[in-house]
């Protein structure tokens, strides 16, 4: 569980190491796919190649989903998000390739039989029973002549291999010359591409964390003001009278008295309750509540000073008031 | 567990220790892939030589494609090597190590992959069993009707009906394999040779103060674009939430401060508002919401962020009749 934890740390590092990470374990999930699907072949002429080859083809096409962004640089995203996500099908198909029964199965029929002996099974056979046999070729316990097909299918199994190989080797040297070569060309604008793609992804990041704190406050403050609403109301159907030197309490506590808010019975809340349900508050805070410390609170609004008489809590002093903006540059 | 993150951590200690792990990895993934590959002779004369040659050349070409790839020093090679001279002289010495030591790195894994073919035998078995004088070895099976080079071409295919459990196949096999293995040692033996002597007689040709400071530039090299990297992610964060923030801060309505009654003192039931109230950025309404996210999607903020980091601090002083100060901020 550690190894996990450590390992999922690590990638998660950086953005590009976790896309590797996902690209990874995409592609040994292919490559375990592979090994765990049960090849079929059905050994009949008309059938063989559509299933050879759609079992070549078909997996690979995975949906990938792509993200609209910013036309100007889409297209980096485009191709990073297309050399990720060919990873899986491209050892998917290199898996199929060396493992040959899906060449095997498509290309039976178009064995020149002779080349590899004499089959005395395969003489006065007309064209058709001719193709149908060796249609059989992929079935070990359908053909008799187990000599011709062992010899048949190394043959296609040779040659899907040397596909196998070839196909390795054109997509490692695309990959080559685009990541070892790309950089005698576009490097100044390339590094551009690079910073304001993470940009707009941390962008969006930020802009959704953002916008969840800011439904939590705006959830609380509502909240909040709602019970105090419900409980000035009960307040005054109840004719509770506020204790006015709890008001004046200038202690920091926040009593299990307070938090009530002024909702003691077992009416009260149900009335608060159902109250919620059947008429909740409008979705505008009042902004009378805006109190407490000033400092970075006022953007550039405000300037200038402002003075004023304040009748503090001590009530012997008078104090005179004064907001002095200094910028922070 | 202790073991492993210690080694990690050796690894992850310098680039050059990183580069050298990646390529033990690919090494490692040399010999797994080879042991993996399901190797198929197709025991017919024509094909033999080509199918056994071109799986002994093609994957070590693969590999060192690979090698290049993941190594991060191509990286920092290319970028040195095309960049403009600007500010800073370039030094071909810096490339030049560089690049040596780039493609010393990813010859190893197409060697290993080469000597673990060479030291197993199948291919060569596969290329060579058709160059093999049959009169050598007794037992060839002369009642088939086939030509002898179909036959000696059928050698490497253990299941095949003519030669199945023959002597005659064993003893072919078993005298081919002979001559790859000593091939491989050979090469093995040279190959360590040849960079034992390197190692011994580079001091005499090196000049090993320039020896030094150009390693140290490589590395150091490595360790700025690292470095530049990092600095672009942290930024790019810091950006993004001043942008978000002050793209906020921008919706809200425009409040004007009557300071009659100004609270300076904090309520204590209502501290905690006023934190959520800073988190609000003065965006307070269901209409202001629906705006704020509609703006952000048509009409994205220009990519500034000037305002927020300059804006100005309010700074509170409190003085008595007396002039004195009570409390300040300044």
């Amino acid at each position: 569980m550690d190894k996990f934890r450590m390992m999922f740390q690590f990638l998660q590092s950086n953005q590009e190491s976790f896309m590797n990470g996902i690209c990874g374990i995409m592609a040994l999930a292919s490559a375990q796919m592979y090994s765990a699907f049960e090849f079929n072949c059905p050994c009949m002429p008309e059938y063989n190649y559509t299933y050879g080859i759609g079992l070549l083809i078909i997996p690979p096409i995975w949906p990938t989903g792509s993200r609209s962004k910013d036309p100007t640089i889409l297209r980096y995203m485009f191709c990073s998000i297309t050399q990720r996500s060919l990873i899986a099908p491209a050892v998917w198909v290199s898996v199929t390739l060396m493992d040959g029964k899906s060449f095997i199965c498509a290309f039976s029929v178009n064995l020149d039989i002779d080349r590899f002996g004499n089959f005395s099974i395969m003489r006065g056979l007309s064209e058709v029973e001719r193709i149908k046999q060796l249609a059989k070729i992929p079935c070990k316990d359908l053909v008799e002549n187990q000599e011709m097909r062992v010899a048949a299918s190394r043959y296609i199994k040779c040659i899907s291999q040397a596909c196998g190989w070839m196909f390795l080797l054109m997509m490692t040297f695309t990959a080559f010359m685009i990541r070892a070569i790309r950089p005698c060309f576009t490097q100044a604008a390339f590094l551009k591409t690079k910073y304001w793609s993470h940009y707009i992804d941390i962008e969006r990041k930020m802009f959704d964390e953002t916008c969840k704190e800011h439904a939590k406050s705006f959830a609380k403050v509502c909240i909040h003001q709602y019970f105090e609403n419900i409980s000035g109301e009960m307040r005054r159907i109840h004719h509770h009278h506020r204790n006015d030197s709890d008001d004046e309490d200038e202690e920091k506590k926040m009593s299990d008295e307070e938090k009530l808010l002024g909702i003691r019975a077992q009416d009260d809340m149900n009335k608060v309750l159902w109250n919620w349900h059947t008429c909740k508050p409008a979705l505008a805070l009042r902004k009378d509540q805006i109190n407490g410390e000033t400092k970075g609170l006022l953007n550039g609004h405000v300037n200038g000073i402002a003075n004023g008489f304040v009748q503090g809590h001590t009530h012997d002093v008078e104090k005179k008031e004064w907001a002095v903006y200094y910028s922070k540059v | 567990m202790e073991r492993l993150k210690l080694v990690l951590q050796y690894f992850q200690s310098n680039s050059e220790s990183i580069s050298n792990g990646i390529c033990i990895i690919l090494a490692l993934v040399s010999v797994k892939l080879y042991t993996s590959f399901d190797f198929n002779c197709p025991c017919l004369p024509q094909y033999n030589k080509l199918y056994s040659l071109g799986v002994m050349i093609v994957p070590p070409i693969i590999l060192f494609f690979l090698g290049v790839l993941v190594n991060r020093h191509t990286g920092v090679m290319m970028d040195e090597w095309m960049r403009p001279i600007g500010n800073r002289s370039k030094n071909p010495a810096v490339v030049k190590y560089l690049f040596s030591a780039m493609l010393q790195r990813a010859l190893l894994a197409p060697m290993v992959w080469i000597l673990v073919t060479l030291l197993d035998g199948k291919i060569f078995i596969c290329a060579f069993s058709v160059s093999v004088d049959p009169t050598l070895f007794s037992g060839l099976p002369n009642n088939t009707g086939l030509d002898v080079i179909k036959i000696m071409a059928k050698v490497p295919c253990k299941e095949d009906y003519i030669l199945k459990n023959t002597s005659f196949r064993k003893a072919v096999s078993r005298y081919v394999r002979c001559y790859s293995q000593a091939f491989g040692w050979s090469i093995l033996l040279l190959l360590i040779v040849l960079g034992t002597l390197a190692r011994l007689i580079k001091p005499y040709f090196d000049d090993h103060a320039r020896a030094l400071q150009t390693r140290y530039w490589s590395n150091y090299l490595d360790v700025e674009q690292k470095l530049f990297d990092e600095t672009c992610v942290l930024h790019a964060r810091d950006f993004a939430r001043k942008c978000v923030v002050q793209f906020f801060e921008d919706m809200r309505e425009d409040t004007i401060i009557t300071l009659s009654h100004p609270f300076f003192m904090t309520n204590t039931t209502e501290e905690w508002e006023a934190e959520e109230e800073e988190r609000l950025h003065g965006v307070t309404k269901q209409e202001q919401v629906d705006q704020l996210l509609n703006k952000w999607y048509f009409n994205k903020p220009e990519l500034d962020v000037t305002r927020i980091a300059h804006r100005p601090r309010t700074c509170v002083t409190w003085q008595d009749r007396d002039g004195k100060t009570l409390y300040s901020d300044v």
